[in-house]
């Protein structure tokens, strides 16, 4: 598997992401422009030859200057005044009012991983995920995001979003991906030790296939089948880890950590921090502050049994 | 002569810079949990009395009890894990106060510390099993620092979230009472 972990603010994959890039390309070849005249006008004056003195008093040349100085100052208000517009205008078609159709998704910052909820009328609907959002293409979707600790900053590059997540205020913000694909998020505002390890995927999906993947997000997980996987449940029941993580369906309820209901879906663990594989789970589990130092997860002594049956619990939780 | 005496004064400004700068050490935070074995805490002595000649303290809880980053994770933890629904704030309800000078079980951060992992009768449930050492140790040393008992500066001057009352930190030092019988808040 591929492990996605790049992004790119020149990569535009919807509406919003277009309109910034745009701007911002635009913005650009203004400033090339501008570049290469001024650095073009200090070259002709400073190798010109100058007439030593003579003509320095006559009035016509004088009124010339005034006159080259006063048009590059109106032309550098009028390049600003123009910009501002742009720019302004920009930023009011991007923060503008979401369309009413639009799906709302919650998102929480939280040291140091996301939160992700997709409500709906009936609580009982509620889909819990985290450090993954999944989205449909080509309608429009609305964030809102809260914090409980921190100040986070919720950026998708690609997507064009950014906007920060503040405790105790709900800020929200939209966007429409149109290309189907998987985006890289990251938190834009420093929170803390592992600020930089506190990513999430968005993952732009046809709305069939959209529809799937939530039906099953809003499902509880399933009772493990096999006598091993039912070992490894008991393990995590009895252990460090009920402690803070919830499964749906199961007595593990707390919400101090990630919501691992359908954990084996998703394609990264540790907030984006290491593909989702047996190998670098068990090594999280044992040991997570060697990866993601100072991160609330603590190390877990579990006998090598234990291990293999709740890694084997957790693959099933699909 | 005249250039002597400002270049001895310069050298003292200079002396006691150093001096200043290196006294403000702070405290070393561990900023990373070192994974314990699958064996318990073998080290964990409840009382000063052991066979043999002395043995050194504790080695598990010197990186925590007396400081302030294990004090204020201990304090985010007692929150997490709903010690508050028991004790409240450090004030008590349907558990004993832990502010207080009142200890049935022992004061000392070992006390605490086998408190939490084997329960204790009449409601205080054994959190061995799900709590990792490091986690028991914070929480120890953050229920210390309730009845005022670490040092000033690993006590925090004031609480992140706003709160309407005094924080149960600044609580002034309240020296354990040794006692056998159940204190009061522990009689029918």
């Amino acid at each position: 598997m591929q492990f996605p972990g790049e992004h790119s603010a020149h990569g535009p994959a919807g509406p919003q992401a277009l309109l910034l890039d745009r701007l911002g390309d635009l913005l650009y070849g203004i400033a090339a422009v501008v570049f290469v005249l001024v650095v073009t006008a200090l070259l002709v004056a400073a190798f010109r030859r100058r007439p030593n003195g003579e003509g320095m008093d006559d009035p016509a040349r004088e009124r010339r200057m005034a006159m080259a100085v006063a048009s590059a100052a109106g032309a550098t208000v009028a390049t600003l005044v123009a910009v501002l517009f742009l720019s302004f205008g920009s930023g009011k078609r991007l923060t503008g009012t979401p369309p009413p159709d639009a799906i709302q998704i919650r998102v929480t910052g939280r040291q140091w991983f996301w939160d992700v909820e997709y409500r709906d009328s009936l609580p009982s609907r509620w889909a819990t995920t985290a450090n993954e959002i999944h989205v449909p293409v080509g309608r429009p979707v609305v964030f809102q995001l809260r914090s409980t600790d921190v100040i986070h900053s919720f950026w998708v590059p690609n997507l064009g979003v950014k906007r920060d997540m503040i405790p105790g205020q709900e800020t929200s913000i939209w966007f429409q991906a149109d290309t189907p694909g998987v985006y890289r998020g990251q938190c834009a505002e420093f929170c803390g030790y592992q600020h930089a390890k506190m990513s999430f995927l968005v993952v732009a999906e046809p709305p069939d296939r959209f529809a799937v993947w939530l039906d099953r997000q809003r499902d509880t997980a399933r009772t493990p089948t096999d006598s091993l996987a039912r070992r490894g449940q008991e393990v995590f029941l009895a252990s460090t880890c009920v402690m803070c993580h919830a499964i749906q369906g199961t007595p593990a309820g707390s919400r101090v950590g990630p919501n691992l209901t359908h954990l084996a879906s998703r394609r990264t663990i540790a907030a984006g921090t290491l593909p989702n594989t047996r190998g670098h789970l068990a090594g999280w589990i044992i040991d997570p502050q060697q990866i993601k130092p100072g991160v609330r997860m603590p190390p877990n002594a579990l006998a090598p049994d234990d291990l293999q049956a709740l890694l084997a619990y957790l693959e099933s939780l699909r | 002569m005249s250039s002597r005496f400002p270049s001895r004064r310069r050298a003292l400004v200079v002396a006691l810079a150093l001096v200043a700068g290196l006294g403000c050490e702070r405290e070393t935070r561990r900023f990373r949990e070192v994974p314990p074995t699958a064996m318990p805490d073998a080290s964990l002595r409840l009382s000063s009395i052991n066979p043999g000649p002395p043995v050194p303290d504790v080695p598990s809880r010197s990186g925590y009890v007396e400081n302030a980053y294990a004090v204020s994770e201990g304090k985010r933890l007692f929150a997490q894990f709903n010690c508050v629904g028991c004790h409240a704030q450090g004030g008590g309800a349907m558990g004993p106060p832990l502010m207080d000078d009142e200890w049935i079980y022992g004061a000392e951060p070992q006390n605490i510390f086998a408190t939490i992992v084997q329960g204790r009768p009449n409601g205080m449930p054994a959190y061995g099993p799900r709590l990792a050492t490091s986690q028991v140790w914070q929480l120890a040393a953050y229920i210390r620092s309730m009845s005022g008992r670490v040092r000033k500066d690993v006590a925090p001057g004031r609480a992140d979230a706003m709160q309407a009352t005094a924080q149960e930190q600044a609580t002034t030092e309240q020296r354990p009472v040794e006692s056998t019988t159940p204190p009061n808040s522990e009689r029918p």
